[in-house]
């Protein structure tokens, strides 16, 4: 396959530009997705090929089809009569001045003329447009059917609040598990992942073939693993760094009130929350669940205007809570004092959730912990502020499930719902894991600074990924057509332009090599202390 | 057929009436006419044959049947010997391009060619060098004729095809170039192709 495909034949800035593809090129090898360059008369477009087409010069040759069983006849129409189009939606420019080659690529504002030539991206355009592998920029992956690296700049990255969706079984985790590495070697950032289903840590699991490496396999001093369920990571052989207990004393009603789908409770008692918590001060659970049937109790639910019913609503809620084994009167250990020590020591804390991985421990213990520690981090920072010091280091919290946290109802009470909506402006950004992006709230999802995208097939989730982006329904086409597996579709902040592509390994020995050799400077010394370590 | 090529260098007929898309020329023997759609030249102005008729030298004047007692076809013309005088054979060219300091023009030319004006029928290296590019077909397929247009460029192209090695690679670019020509008018091209091979 030669490298020119075709000339530019219609062009629009809005609805993007056809392409009819030169004689020996042939129809079949174009793909959605790919990259093309347009060599316009003063400056160079960056597109990617969003629909290809069979054209004809006359309708009636679809009416009546010619004797294609004639190889003079198929040889004659083919690229004259009949040929291949493609639509190519422009994304970037470079100018043609040494000026505007020094400022690098910009956003598409004009289209090319008339009969550009349009050729196959190659490898150095790629490189031009996404740069190098360097100390901001990790490699997460290949564009689909080329060889180039496709570098990603994470310090632009954890900038913003930043989302991963995709059907289950679309490689969520193991693209989520590159990028936290890739964030932990080369951004400044510190991670704090809620690692519902113990898949970060320690090891993870594979579809396909044994279990892969965690974060802590790989990262010994960088990483401390925490766990709720002790006994749990003690059966899978993980060596935690701490177990996490919740004391009553720490609940506020607003976790209640987030947990209120999950526990089945009423708006009445939610509102019974807030004034049994002004009652009581911070032992509210305690005395709420001691409270008795009798004269007494009646007496003190009128005075606070509490109905029965609603009272035992609330209360068979509180027990749910109490019976989850985590939780105790009073916690030993301040989990969140711990998990600031070590994120300032710039070590990243997965936080394991052992067997409790039903959704009320996970919305609880996540909204909990994140809410006290973004509060610490709100004032240390303005703190920082005030004396001219510098701010803590940028956190990034990891959630999965993250509908449940960011829905409409709820996004407005939950902490998240504020760490997305106010971005990095407490150094705190959020890295959402979802499989229904639909679910989550509108004013949530156009916060988030970088989407990646592998298969969806809910024509909700799409449009609620894709909301705002332009040249959205070319990029609609791009997504319906992943593959089911291992590819991905990135776009905004962190991307010059939006990118098809497939995620590098992970799970074989050399995989694990490359992983953690890319974030240091090489020496001949760490090459070899790297080759034992595989041995 | 009784026509024979003759020498290279044979003129085979006289203009008798020229213009500048076409001229009509008269055989020099009757019945020597050349063959739809060869390329034939007068100075340096080449035709195309379209069309040919033979008649009687006198307008208005029908020939009549001579052969009821003659026992073939043959025998009419040897038991009359004048009707070789009283019969003329006639051809139409139009003209395809022309040639100027060793270099093909396929447009019209600037003067037509002259009334007496001698015809050569072109050789197949001159046929050759003409056909090298295709832009006398977009003078046949917009040149008003006394046949259909798609009758004469699929002659033409059959003939030409002979004095290429790859005739088949000759019809493929000339099939291109005429689909590029008729792109709005399929059928036509259709018609066309079919009648190339």
């Amino acid at each position: 396959m030669t490298d020119k495909l075709g000339i530019v034949t219609t062009a629009s800035l809005e609805k993007g530009v056809d392409v009819r593809l030169d004689v020996p090129v042939s129809v079949e090898d174009m793909v959605v997705g790919r990259y093309v360059t347009i060599e316009g008369q003063k400056r160079r477009f960056f597109g990617m090929i969003t629909d290809v087409r069979l054209g004809v010069t006359d309708e009636r040759l679809a009416v009546s089809p010619p004797d294609v069983n004639d190889p003079f006849i198929a040889e004659v129409l083919n690229g004259t009569s009949t040929f291949g189009q493609i639509h190519v939606t422009p994304m970037l420019t470079i100018g043609g001045d040494a000026k505007s080659l020094l400022e690098g690529p910009q956003p598409v504002k004009t289209i090319p003329a008339h009969f550009c030539p349009v050729n196959l991206a190659s490898e150095r355009d790629m490189e031009l447009v996404f740069g190098k592998e360097d100390p901001q920029r990790f490699h997460i992956g290949n564009p689909l059917d080329m060889e180039t690296k496709l570098c990603l700049n994470l310090v632009e990255f954890v900038k913003r609040s930043n989302g991963i969706f995709g059907k289950s079984g679309t490689g969520k985790t193991f693209l989520t598990r590159i990028l936290l590495i890739g964030m932990l070697q080369k951004s400044k950032a510190v991670n704090l992942i809620f690692d519902m289903h113990n898949e970060y840590g320690w090891q993870g699991t594979s579809e396909s073939g044994p279990a892969v490496k965690g974060l802590k396999q790989l990262f010994q001093s960088k990483v401390a693993v925490f766990t709720l369920d002790e006994e749990n990571s003690r059966r899978r052989g993980v060596s935690t760094d701490f177990v996490v207990k919740i004391g009553y004393d720490e609940i506020e009603p607003e976790d209640i009130v987030l947990l209120r789908q999950t526990l089945n409770l009423t708006e009445p008692a939610v509102e019974a929350v807030y004034q049994l918590r002004r009652r009581f001060g911070k032992s509210w659970i305690q005395n709420t669940l001691d409270i008795e049937g009798g004269e007494d109790t009646k007496e003190l639910l009128d005075s606070m205007s509490i109905h029965e019913s609603t009272f035992q609503n609330l209360k068979r809620g509180l027990g749910t809570i109490r019976r989850l084994p985590f939780i105790e009167p009073h916690a030993p250990v301040d989990a969140v004092k711990t998990i600031i020590e070590h994120l300032d020591r710039d070590i990243n804390v997965v936080l394991e959730f052992g067997r409790y991985r039903d959704i009320t421990a996970y919305v609880l213990v996540a909204n909990m912990l994140a809410r006290r520690i973004y509060m610490q981090y709100q004032s240390r920072t303005e703190k920082a502020m005030a004396e001219g010091a510098a701010p803590p280091h940028p956190l990034v919290i990891t959630i999965e499930e993250a509908h449940k946290f960011l829905n409409p109802e709820v996004s407005g009470q939950t902490i998240f719902g504020t760490i997305a909506r106010e971005m990095r402006k407490y150094n705190v950004s959020l890295l959402v894991i979802d499989q229904r992006p639909s679910g989550i709230d509108s004013e949530v999802m156009s916060q988030m600074g970088t989407k990646i995208t592998c298969l969806l097939d809910n024509e909700r989730d799409i449009d609620a990924v894709l909301a705002g982006v332009s040249g959205k329904n070319e990029l609609k086409s791009v997504l319906a057509r992943l593959a089911p597996k291992q590819q991905a579709l990135i776009f905004g902040h962190a991307v010059p332009m939006p990118v098809a592509f497939q995620p590098r390994e992970y799970g074989s020995a050399q995989s694990y090599k490359d992983l953690v050799s890319s974030g240091r400077p090489r020496t001949e010394k760490a090459d070899k202390d790297i080759e034992k370590l595989w041995e | 057929m009784r026509f024979i090529i003759k020498q290279a260098r044979d003129k085979i007929a006289e203009i008798i009436e020229a213009s500048t898309a076409q001229f009509i020329a008269q055989s020099y023997e009757l019945y020597e006419l050349p063959p739809l759609g060869s390329l034939v030249k007068t100075g340096d102005i080449y035709g195309i044959v379209c069309h040919a008729e033979t008649a009687g030298i006198e307008p208005g004047r029908r020939p009549i049947a001579r052969g009821r007692d003659e026992a073939s076809e043959e025998a009419v013309y040897q038991s009359s010997p004048q009707l070789a005088k009283l019969l003329r054979s006639e051809f139409t060219a139009v003209v395809a391009g022309y040639k100027n300091g060793g270099k093909y023009y396929h447009y019209l030319p600037p003067q037509p060619a002259r009334i007496h004006a001698f015809i050569y029928l072109c050789q197949p290296d001159e046929v050759k060098e003409f056909s090298q590019s295709f832009g006398f077909l977009n003078i046949l397929v917009n040149a008003s004729l006394p046949v259909p247009n798609g009758e004469v460029i699929a002659a033409v192209l059959r003939q030409m095809s002979r004095a290429h090695e790859d005739s088949r690679s000759f019809l493929v670019g000339a099939g291109k170039e005429l689909a590029n020509l008729l792109s709005a008018d399929f059928l036509r091209l259709k018609n066309i192709l079919g009648r190339l091979q």
